[in-house]
């Protein structure tokens, strides 16, 4: 497009013009991460291999303490329903928590898409020279990073699909669903919540140096921990936790990732979910709020934000 | 020996700077521990939730878990820390070529860049064994007469840490910008294979030899048995207890000094190749 051209464009008003625009940006932005992504061979192999390396070694804890638990009844500590009830109840949790660990290297997966590149893509935008050629740009910026989403939540999905069938495969955990429509709307109003929360930090991020990478870093292990997406994350009410565990809970609804995984954890394990922490009907209408009220911040933090970043100077400087 | 060791010092204190000076000193304190301590903090529920849904109690594995992970730190920072300055260097700040051609030795300035990460994971793993010894229950049992081998262990673990990285390291001089994939999966094998979290016999007896072919499963292991009471670590089948703590300690030492020769001939051959190549000091479009 010659310059006159462009500057026409961006003078144009009419909806229609606008949309197309804008929808066309969503497609150029989520190229890269549907196909661009997958031209690197190694990048898919080690980003399947990763997460399953992880949820193994979480597995064969979950596999230490039922060997200890197995030794226990047989030795004759059995309760009153008889050991053989003991021992097959025993299989039952260790299928269960086994579940509950490889529905959660999915989640990290999805987790982690949404600090390194969502929240963090601004940032990494303005490091590399991008950024003040998206600002240019005439198309909204919420364009933009819904693009980013979009390919995020594809590209994740692939991945974390890849890594579920993994751990399925290798561990033998047995999931039976029971209602396969409210299990697909739990897992795309989590992704929805997830990456409305990541185009919210990506603007956050904006203002951010080098300070980026470490807040993206900072928020790995401590969500893990207060999402349970290791563990039921009711886990933290259990009196064996500290007194602090129920503030960590609430403190930890506000990612979504926790509601969507005891959600999907409770309509993938029908009736032998370990400690489910609500109903996952509640789940997934405080999931829709999440969506919406995370949508709406990120629409207005990036307004604010850019506005801050240029007053500041901060828009195109680099390694600070 | 001059040289080295400045080089060493210089490289220790701009390692420091890079890692810390993006905020003040006390926000870096708390951000290099809530990370593991979180991480802790994940393992510490997972014994919860299954001592409370299975009705067991297990204390011994859950000291073994709990004091293997605080080991790990080590692990995941020092790797990293020496995976990443080529590249950082390379890719990022664009600085390799004015550190390359200086007359020090690169091979003693990645070690010491790795140093403040291995000062700060340090401090990480202090405070998560204070942290488990004063709240949780883990009961810590060193006696004196144990130090000198603990201590020869951590020396002798840190370094065998830094030489996997440095071979790894010389790898990277031949790879694009896409080395981030090897500095986490790297650990990741340690993490399942090296008996961190779950005695070696967990896991399938083929997977076992794997992790006896490293070298970490023997310092964690000896850590372990130094650290905990003996009559508590008895009932766990580590799959090592038939070797002495001398022997194992002499186990770390041979795998250490092979590693260091290993990372001697990995980064000179990669750096050689690299100079050949003209790859010494080539971006790959960050």
């Amino acid at each position: 497009m010659s310059g006159a051209t462009a500057t026409r464009a961006s003078r144009r008003s009419d909806f229609r013009f606008k949309l197309g625009l804008n929808v066309r940006a969503v497609f150029g932005r989520a190229y890269p991460r549907v196909v661009g992504a997958n031209r690197e061979p190694s990048w898919i192999f080690f980003e399947v291999f990763l997460p399953l390396l992880g949820i193994a070694a979480y597995v064969f804890i979950y596999q230490a303490f039922y060997g200890a638990q197995v030794a226990q009844i047989n030795a004759g500590h059995c309760s009153a329903a008889g050991c053989a009830a003991d021992l097959v109840g025993a299989g039952q949790v260790l299928n269960a928590l086994v579940a509950t660990v490889v529905l959660g290297g999915t989640m990290v997966a999805f987790w982690l898409n949404v600090l390194w590149s969502m929240a963090s893509q601004l940032y990494w935008e303005k490091e590399i020279g991008n950024l003040q050629i998206y600002m240019m740009a005439p198309m909204s910026r919420m364009a933009l990073l819904a693009g980013m989403a979009v390919g995020g939540m594809f590209m994740t999905s692939v991945r974390a699909l890849s890594t579920l069938v993994a751990g399925v495969v290798v561990f033998g955990v047995i999931f039976a669903v029971a209602n396969p429509f409210m299990l697909l709307a739990v897992f795309l109003v989590t992704l929805v919540a997830l990456y409305g929360m990541g185009m919210m930090f990506a603007s956050l991020y904006l203002l951010w140096g080098r300070e980026a990478w470490n807040m993206s870093a900072l928020l790995e292990e401590p969500i893990f921990f207060s999402s349970g997406m290791y563990f039921p994350v009711k886990g933290l009410f259990l009196p064996g936790a500290a007194p602090w565990g129920p503030l960590v809970a609430y403190a930890g609804a506000i990612v979504p990732a926790m509601l969507g995984l005891d959600a999907l954890r409770q309509l993938t394990l029908p009736g032998t979910a370990p400690l489910p922490l609500m109903s996952p009907t509640l789940e997934l209408e405080l999931l829709l709020v999440l969506a919406v009220v995370f949508l709406i911040l990120a629409r207005f933090t990036l307004a604010y934000l850019e506005k801050l970043a240029k007053r500041e100077g901060k828009l195109t400087s680099r390694h600070q | 020996m001059n040289s080295f060791w400045r080089t060493f010092k210089v490289a220790a204190w701009l390692g420091w700077e890079m890692d810390s000076n993006w905020t003040e000193p006390w926000l870096f304190v708390i951000y290099s521990i809530i990370k593991p301590i979180a991480a802790a903090f994940i393992l510490v529920l997972m014994y919860v939730v299954f001592a409370a849904i299975g009705n067991i109690q297990a204390p011994q594995l859950f000291a073994f878990m709990y004091v293997g992970n605080a080991f790990f730190i080590f692990v995941g920072s020092v790797l990293f820390g020496t995976f990443q300055v080529i590249q950082s260097d390379r890719e990022w700040y664009q600085t390799i070529r004015y550190v390359y051609i200086s007359p020090i030795s690169y091979y003693v300035y990645i070690m010491g860049r790795a140093f403040s990460k291995i000062l700060v994971s340090a401090f990480a793993v202090l405070i998560t064994l204070g942290f488990g010894a004063g709240f949780l229950g883990v009961p810590m049992a060193m006696t004196w007469a144990n130090v000198p081998v603990f201590l020869a262990a951590l020396v002798l673990g840190l370094f065998c840490l830094l030489a996997i990285g440095i071979t790894l390291g010389g790898v990277t001089f031949l790879m694009a910008r896409h080395t981030q994939t090897l500095a986490e999966a790297v650990p990741g094998i340690f993490y399942v294979f090296c008996g961190v979290l779950y005695p070696l016999s967990i896991l399938p007896a083929g997977l076992q030899d794997v992790g006896k072919a490293i070298p970490l499963t023997y310092w964690f292991d000896l850590s372990r048995r130094l650290l905990l009471p003996q009559a508590l670590m008895a009932s766990v089948p580590t799959g090592l207890g038939g070797f002495s703590d001398l022997t194992i300690l002499a186990f770390l030492a041979i795998s250490s000094a092979v590693f260091f020769g290993l990372s001697l001939g990995v980064f000179k051959l990669g750096e050689y190749l690299a100079r050949k190549a003209g790859k010494i000091d080539m971006t790959t479009s960050y």
